[in-house]
């Protein structure tokens, strides 16, 4: 009876608990519905830089990420296989690059680009370039003058297919490279800046212009499972000399991104409780007010010999009752939302420069993560329970003669 | 056997700057089984004799004991738990819980005391059936008349059987007929099951029912009148 006791009084009001309720369905879904949108922004950005040559995991020779030259090439790409090959999980693909700094050129524009040598068979499944060609085609493992650009590149140099692009970089003997290559192939990224940057020829044709022989620049790696990323890193440097090569996981490769989903993880819980916040001095109004509303009443139950505790527990609830209801539609509606925009998502193209800039996908599809949701409701529930111990407390403490005579 | 004993009970407030006694020492034996009146014009201290014995209010000095318990050594729990089990209360202005059907106002004191629902249910409606209320089990207080409601919370008051009932003016906001009727059933309770009862009033037909009758006035005993059988 005290569950029902408790379950009838937050209906003497029902405009009052209306109010509350909606601040607290509006508050749940904001923490829910935001938080799967920040986590989607953040999934995207992962994601693309992964898939942007990124990979899980890169081998590289000791000293190629601090000065990304020609020099710091790995000359013997076996002994890098044997050990992926070793350590890896099953299901894990990797594929070898040659990645140079280069300038393209055509007859009337050039441009600094990131010239990649790519073996096209095992690229297409581990970075966006195997699904990004939109006009021409891919490239083939006999290509040896074929290159893929991006549209951006194309529209900068006013070229197109079956035109030719001059690369020029500095081969292994220091001495200027060149090369005339046809574009067979254009591809579209998520970001313009992505079109803009790499230019694709197979990996032979690189090594081949670059004089590196079988040597490669870096080894990219994509694991079945995001979450071995550390542990496979680590198998993977114990079984290479150190003191030639260097293994580092998307996180360190990716620093800004890396920042970036640290401070989103820091903003969402400080949104939580700014939203908390503001819902808890409802509660506590609402509860008060409920709580003065009654003070005959629990001079009565005082009366009829309800101890303190038992009082305090009544408050709590009607409070608990109120939470309840509040958050699981605040639930409903926030999972409603999210798979609303599951199939589309929000389509921020018109904002395109600026999410560039910060590395954000143009469409943004809200991911509800299973610890955010739980969070979320435990925040209410529980502050939202602590909030309310005031107002019974306030309940409790009533004398019976002061109560009853309350006017 | 003495079930209420107050000695030298004193209590004074404060309104505002002015402190007004209440009580000026009340000495006072009520016996088990007694039908009690304390009466008195407004403002004499009936009330705030009948609060402290209930526990509901602390003297200023004096003692007073409850069926065996000295209330002023109590912490607040232990005199909750005094009236739980010993204390029924019925007030002028019947205090039921709007929220509760009559029955369960009647079960909630059993539901606080722990009785299980099955025997809280059917002494319940034993109780109601007995003050007439037997068509009103399922009714709210709002949807009951006054002489209805002051019923209810006299089945309320004894349905767990409580060494003694206080009661605040039970008639006052009542028409003399119901009102009559009313005194006529707790005088059968007391005479059936022995429960001592005490009214504080003013309205003489208590007065008349009473087989005690205690005049307070300023605050002090004012005269004692012991009829038949009190």
């Amino acid at each position: 009876m005290h569950l029902q006791l408790a379950w009838r009084n937050i209906w003497r009001n029902p405009k009052r608990t209306a109010v509350i309720m909606t601040a607290i369905i509006i508050g749940v879904w904001s923490m829910i519905f935001l938080g799967a949108l920040m986590r989607g922004i953040s999934e995207g950005m992962v994601r693309n830089g992964i898939s942007t040559l990124t990979g899980h995991i890169q081998v590289h020779h000791r000293g190629y990420r601090n000065d990304p030259v020609i020099e710091n090439s790995m000359t013997d790409p076996e002994v890098v296989e044997t050990a992926l090959r070793e350590t890896l999980p099953d299901g894990a693909q990797w594929t070898s690059r040659v990645r140079v700094n280069a300038v393209a050129s055509n007859a009337r524009h050039t441009a600094g680009v990131t010239f990649v040598g790519i073996d096209p068979a095992h690229e297409a499944g581990i970075s966006f370039i195997g699904k990004a060609v939109t006009e021409g085609r891919y490239l083939r493992d006999d290509d040896k003058n074929g290159i893929v650009v991006g549209r951006a590149l194309v529209d900068k140099f006013e070229t197109g297919l079956g035109r030719k692009i001059i690369m020029m970089s500095q081969d292994t003997d220091r001495e200027v490279a060149s090369r005339a290559f046809r574009i067979v192939g254009i591809f579209k990224a998520e970001m313009q800046a992505t079109e803009k940057q790499f230019v694709f020829v197979t990996k032979e044709a690189a090594q081949h212009m670059l004089k590196l022989k079988n040597g490669i620049s870096e080894m990219s790696v994509i694991l079945p499972d995001q979450k071995e990323v550390r542990h496979a890193a680590d198998n993977v440097s114990a079984a290479l000399p150190s003191a030639d090569y260097e293994v580092q996981t998307w996180r360190e490769l990716l620093p800004l991104i890396t920042a970036i989903l640290n401070i989103y993880d820091g903003f969402m819980y400080i949104w939580f409780v700014v939203v908390f916040i503001a819902m808890g001095f409802g509660i506590v109004n609402t509860t008060l007010m409920a709580v003065f509303e009654r003070i005959r009443e629990f001079g009565l139950f005082k009366s009829l010999g309800m101890k303190p505790m038992w009082i305090i527990r009544e408050v709590l609830a009607e409070s608990f009752f109120i939470l309840l209801i509040g958050t699981t539609i605040g639930n409903i509606l926030s999972f409603l939302s999210v798979f609303a925009l599951s199939g589309n998502g929000i389509d921020l193209s018109a904002l395109a420069s600026g999410l560039e800039y910060a590395g954000m996908s143009r469409i943004i599809y809200p991911a509800i993560y299973s610890h955010d949701v739980i969070i979320a409701n435990l925040v209410v529930f529980i502050l939202g329970l602590l909030v309310s111990v005031y107002p019974a407390v306030k309940a409790a403490r009533f004398t019976p003669v002061e109560a009853l005579t309350h006017a | 056997m003495n079930i209420v004993e107050c000695t030298d009970v004193k209590k004074t407030y404060q309104q505002g700057k002015i402190v007004v006694t209440a009580l000026g020492g009340v000495s006072l034996s009520i016996q088990k089984g007694g039908f009690v009146a304390l009466a008195g014009p407004s403002g004499s201290g009936k009330t705030t004799l009948l609060n402290i014995i209930g526990g509901l209010d602390s003297a200023d000095s004096g003692r007073v004991t409850v069926n065996g318990s000295t209330l002023d050594t109590m912490n607040q729990s232990e005199l909750a738990s005094l009236r739980l089990h010993n204390i029924g209360f019925i007030f002028q202005a019947y205090n039921l819980i709007p929220v509760l059907s009559a029955l369960e106002n009647v079960e909630f004191v059993m539901l606080l005391q722990g009785v299980p629902l099955a025997e809280r249910r059917e002494r319940a409606k034993n109780i109601l059936d007995d003050v007439g209320l037997e068509d009103t089990y399922d009714r709210r207080p709002a949807e009951l008349s006054g002489g209805q409601q002051q019923r209810v919370a006299v089945a309320r008051a004894i349905v767990s059987d409580p060494a003694i009932v206080l009661a605040d003016e039970p008639t006052a906001n009542l028409d003399s007929k119901t009102g009559e009727g009313l005194l006529e059933m707790m005088k059968q309770m007391n005479e059936k099951k022995k429960v001592t009862f005490i009214f504080s009033t003013h309205d003489k037909m208590v007065m008349d029912y009473a087989r005690r009758l205690v005049l307070i006035k300023d605050g002090l005993v004012a005269g004692d009148e012991i009829r038949d059988g009190g």
